[in-house]
């Protein structure tokens, strides 16, 4: 296990890159789901106010 | 077929459609890169010449060949908005950009932490890398323009002129190689003769290719839903979608 964590010494290359996906990869799911919470909640605040742009 | 198509360039049917389409897109993606994961980090055996460092490939390869395939198909979809004017392919067109900056980002950084242990160096200014951090300030303006501009029709088209104009950046970043005498190495799977790599790497290789491409579909879906329902703010489908949710 500890070899497997080592990479052959090149533990830092490799798990920042594993990382880096890792981090970019959760940023574009989230990055949508706040788009339409946001979207949803500006969108049923205009609907409470009656207005209809 | 076509009927289908042409259905699904409506807004509306687009929203639904994609809705039922998305959980199973999800489910989908991540089952395959669980997998891919797996065979990338235990199952494929090491390099003979590099160790276990090569097994940032898998991560770098992958992201370099979405980093190509979205901004072609960004391209693709700004010149279809361009042509007929269909909203839904400027939608595609606009919300690729940012996926498509993540994924060259990914690349060029892996690259250099692969490239600091192989050839001693972050970063050379050679032809493969110099090309491909072009293709990121590519996507930098498509998004800056997008940005930029109120207007959605004339954000669109503005985009897509540079989009278009920037597809010629493509066929330099996959000839490089083979054009210029580069420290990065040439093409091993895309090539004349078959790919001059071993199996046991290929598939996962492969595996993890697919799971970016699912990766990419589910999120700019996902976007799409965002921007229809902003645009399609008044029609009494989107009203309805609000107050159900």
């Amino acid at each position: 296990m500890t070899d497997f964590f080592n990479m052959g010494g090149y533990a830092f290359f490799v798990w920042t890159s594993y990382g880096l996906a890792f981090v970019i990869f959760v940023a574009n799911i989230i990055a949508p789901i706040q788009r339409k919470a946001a979207i949803i909640r500006q969108l049923k605040r205009r609907q409470r106010r009656g207005e209809t742009t | 077929m076509w009927a289908f198509f042409h259905r699904l360039a409506s807004p509306r049917y687009f929203y639904f459609f994609t809705g039922r389409l998305l959980p199973w897109l999800g489910a989908l993606c991540l089952s395959t890169t669980l997998v891919g994961l797996y065979y990338a980090l235990f199952l494929s055996p090491p390099d003979y010449q590099q160790g276990e460092s090569y097994r940032i490939m898998y991560i770098h390869v992958p992201a370099a060949w979405m980093s190509m395939f979205i901004y072609v198909l960004m391209a693709v979809a700004g010149a279809i908005g361009l042509i007929w004017k269909i909203k839904l392919a400027d939608i595609i067109a606009a919300n690729s950009a940012p996926i498509g900056a993540s994924f060259t980002f990914l690349a060029l950084v892996t690259g250099a932490l692969w490239g600091k242990p192989m050839w001693g160096a972050w970063w050379v200014w050679d032809a493969r890398l110099t090309s491909e951090l072009i293709l990121l300030f590519l996507y930098l303006g498509v998004i800056a323009l997008n940005n930029a501009i109120t207007d959605p029709r004339n954000a669109a088209r503005a985009s897509a002129v540079l989009a278009l104009v920037g597809v010629v950046n493509i066929p330099i970043i996959h000839y490089s190689v083979q054009w210029w005498n580069t420290l990065h190495q040439g093409s091993t799977v895309i090539k004349a003769g078959g790919p001059a790599i071993h199996i046991s790497m290929l598939i996962p290789l492969l595996l993890m290719a697919a799971a970016f491409k699912l990766f990419y579909g589910w999120v700019l879906l996902m976007q799409a839903r965002c921007e229809l329902l902003e645009r399609e703010h008044n029609s009494r489908w989107v009203q309805e979608e609000v107050l159900s949710d």
